[in-house]
């Protein structure tokens, strides 16, 4: 009886040296993640990371991408892999949350020593990983994040899209030359900052070129009734309504403008872009415009042999998610290829001397902000379809 | 000045969608004292047994009344079905335990359909296929009125008249009435308590069920998560008609829907879920009975 009090301190010992031991070996171990990326790709194959939003409400943005950045892969590794060796994707699900997304970062440097990192698709998702990767100095490209801040966050975080700025601009430039209207109404997402920062470089170039912003609602992504603010923006006759948002309350949207008689065509960005717009949103939709990285239509033989890829695969035409996956994959592998060795500096700088990269979405350059310089397209909603409009140079 | 008509307009469709979420909770409430937060749930399985049961007849490429009909009776026969499982599964082996338990348990019932909701259907967003379009606006001096918004008006209205001559014209109303008075009582009396609260757990979650395929109806995009604001603005209505008071849902839920609408036409739109609680809290602090309770006489 006497001895269990030594014991008990014998044992307490015991646990808080090896707890201490573990603790100091974790630190250590993060320290040299980056080092540890390096050293895993001089194995037979490079590990390259991928967050998406594969499930969650915004699933289809994941999925698509997913499915671009796997054809990618699977030409390359057809083709050779990359400096003789085969490039291997880990997938993350972080179900449409910036927690999960962070988390699942996290995960793929320091456990799986991934040499790269593909994802986001939304800026805010995107905006938890950039600083994590960064931390680590493990490149990262992001398909389709356009928020300006996303690439702010440090010199290893790069985009192969075109910027919120621009696609505001573009859309802006679309209404008041193309379409030569001078009053038009915005109807906001307050929670998203992509569709903030749409509005406003939208609101700055539209009324530099002339035109008048009538009314600026606001929503919040989660709701489904918006006949409130669209009675107010019917009040005041706008030639078009900018609607900056996703894809989620967009259909809705439409539905509830043409129920409240406004009959003008709608305007938005990239959020638009899943086929579940016009199937919620129905005939509503038809009429509207959005821009976007690209179009199935363009003739250029790049993106119709991309195409014809992707439909064997997949079995459907690409969405301008998919072709953005491809893309990133694509200028990341092309950056691989022309960097010395696979240590994580190299092909960082490799990366952001990419010029005139000929991407399914444009020819891609990337700048000293680390964004890169393209056009955009404008595509019509026409009884379902997406077609071609037109296409607005930066 | 058709501004502000369309604005109540606008306000009393979406009040009324609050009304029939509404009526299934207060009247489980009535009769057992008990906060069902499965209720919101309830009314989403609802919406996805709407939305499956039009896509496998098709209704939605061959709109008519008598397809709403349908899908409405399987919806609600489906709901009914699972709030008699809730109760018989989560709520009735704690029928003698403190009544924080049991609320416990409705939040844990709340959660688990939520996730398993969006294991089992995918959580993107679905499109709930439009089994019934009425033709046309109706307009009134400018002011605009959506067809279907009328209609699901007048429902929640007729469903409340149905539910008041239920509970206080029928035998299982009586009997419904005096298992809420006293439980032990009524059992004495030769009541069959168990079946009873069987039956109000049924009648409430069909109510729930009518309520997601309408809402689907009228809001095309439905989720697993859509029904936990609608689930807590409708305890809000109930809390503010006085819960356990049908007629004082179908009111409360209007006076909400109308107050939302009001606060995001002149004042902020993001403020329109806070209001809903900010209402919750005033109607506790100073009159805990709400608009239309008074202690313990017209329970339900």
């Amino acid at each position: 009886m006497k001895i269990s009090p030594v014991l008990n301190t014998f044992t307490r010992v015991v646990i808080a040296t090896t707890l201490s031991l573990s603790l100091a070996a974790c630190t250590k171990k993060s320290n040299n993640a980056s080092q540890d990326a390096t050293q895993n790709a001089a194995g037979d194959t490079i590990l390259v990371g991928e967050v998406g939003s594969m499930t969650g409400s915004e699933g289809t943005f994941g999925t698509s991408t997913h499915n671009g950045i796997d054809l990618a892969f699977k030409q390359i590794n057809a083709k050779g892999g990359v400096k003789g060796k085969k490039l291997a994707l880990i997938s993350m699900d972080d179900q449409g949350k910036p927690e999960e997304a962070a988390t699942a970062v996290t995960k793929l440097i320091t456990q799986n020593k991934v040499a790269a990192i593909l994802g986001e698709v939304a800026s805010s998702r995107s905006l938890a990983m950039a600083p994590i990767a960064q931390q680590y100095k493990i490149p990262m490209v992001t398909p389709s994040s356009t928020n300006p801040k996303v690439t702010e966050q440090g010199d290893y975080i790069f985009r192969v899209c075109f910027i919120d700025p621009f696609q505001g601009t573009v859309m802006a430039k679309f209404a008041a030359q193309n379409l030569k209207l001078k009053r038009v109404a915005i109807l906001r997402d307050v929670k998203n900052d992509y569709s903030v920062g749409l509005a406003d470089f939208f609101t700055a170039t539209f009324t530099q070129l002339g035109g008048t912003v009538v009314e600026d609602q606001a929503y919040s992504s989660g709701d489904t009734d918006f006949k409130t603010q669209l009675t107010n923006i019917k009040g005041k006759n706008p030639e078009a309504l900018m609607v900056p948002g996703y894809y989620t309350e967009v259909g809705l949207i439409a539905r509830q403008a043409r129920e409240a008689g406004i009959k003008v065509p709608l305007l938005g960005g990239d959020g638009w872009d899943s086929p579940k717009l016009t199937e919620i949103g129905g005939v509503a939709m038809n009429g509207s415009f959005f821009s976007n990285h690209y179009s199935q239509e363009d003739k250029a033989p790049n993106v119709q042999t991309f195409v014809e890829d992707y439909k064997k695969i997949h079995g459907v035409a690409p969405d301008g998610l998919a072709a953005m996956g491809y893309d990133a994959a694509m200028v990341l592998v092309d950056a691989m290829n022309r960097s010395p060795d696979l240590a994580s500096g190299n092909i960082r700088a490799a990366l952001a001397a990419t010029k005139d990269y000929p991407g399914v979405t444009g020819r891609i350059t990337i700048n000293e902000k680390r964004d890169a310089v393209k056009s955009a397209v404008v595509l019509n909603i026409d009884n379902g379809q997406f077609k071609y409009q037109t296409t607005i140079n930066p | 000045m058709i501004e502000f008509f369309q604005h109540v307009v606008n306000g009393i469709s979406v009040g009324s969608t609050y009304a029939l979420i509404a009526l299934g909770y207060t009247m489980v409430f009535g009769i057992l004292q008990l906060i069902n937060f499965a209720h919101g749930e309830v009314f989403m399985l609802g919406a996805f047994i709407g939305m499956y049961s039009s896509r496998y007849f098709g209704f939605g490429e061959h709109p008519s009344l008598w397809a709403l009909l349908a899908i409405l009776a399987l919806a609600m026969v489906g709901c009914a079905i699972m709030g008699f499982l809730i109760e018989r599964l989560a709520y009735r082996p704690l029928r003698r335990s403190p009544r924080i338990n049991v609320l416990i348990t409705a939040v844990g019932v709340s959660l688990f359909l939520q996730f398993s909701g969006q294991l089992l259907f995918g959580s993107d967003p679905k499109f709930f296929p439009q089994v019934f379009q009425p033709s046309g606006d109706w307009t009134l001096g400018g002011v605009r009125f959506n067809p279907l918004q009328v209609i699901v008006f007048c429902i929640s209205i007729v469903l409340m008249a149905i539910l008041q001559t239920i509970i206080f014209r029928t035998r299982l109303g009586r009997a419904m009435r005096a298992v809420s008075f006293n439980h032990d009582l009524a059992s004495l009396m030769g009541i069959p308590t168990n079946a009873v609260i069987s039956y109000t757990f049924m009648l409430g979650s069909a109510l729930a069920g009518a309520a997601g395929v309408l809402v689907g109806l009228i809001y095309p995009k439905i989720e697993p998560l859509m029904g936990t604001m609608p689930g807590l603005k409708a305890f809000v209505a109930a809390v503010l008609g006085g819960i356990g008071n049908v007629t004082g849902a179908v009111v409360g839920a209007l006076t909400l829907g109308l107050a939302e609408a009001f606060v995001v036409a002149y004042y902020a739109p993001t403020f329109r879920d806070a209001l809903a609680f900010i209402i919750l809290i005033l109607i506790l602090l100073f009159k805990p009975t709400g608009l239309f309770g008074t202690r313990r006489t017209e329970k339900v």
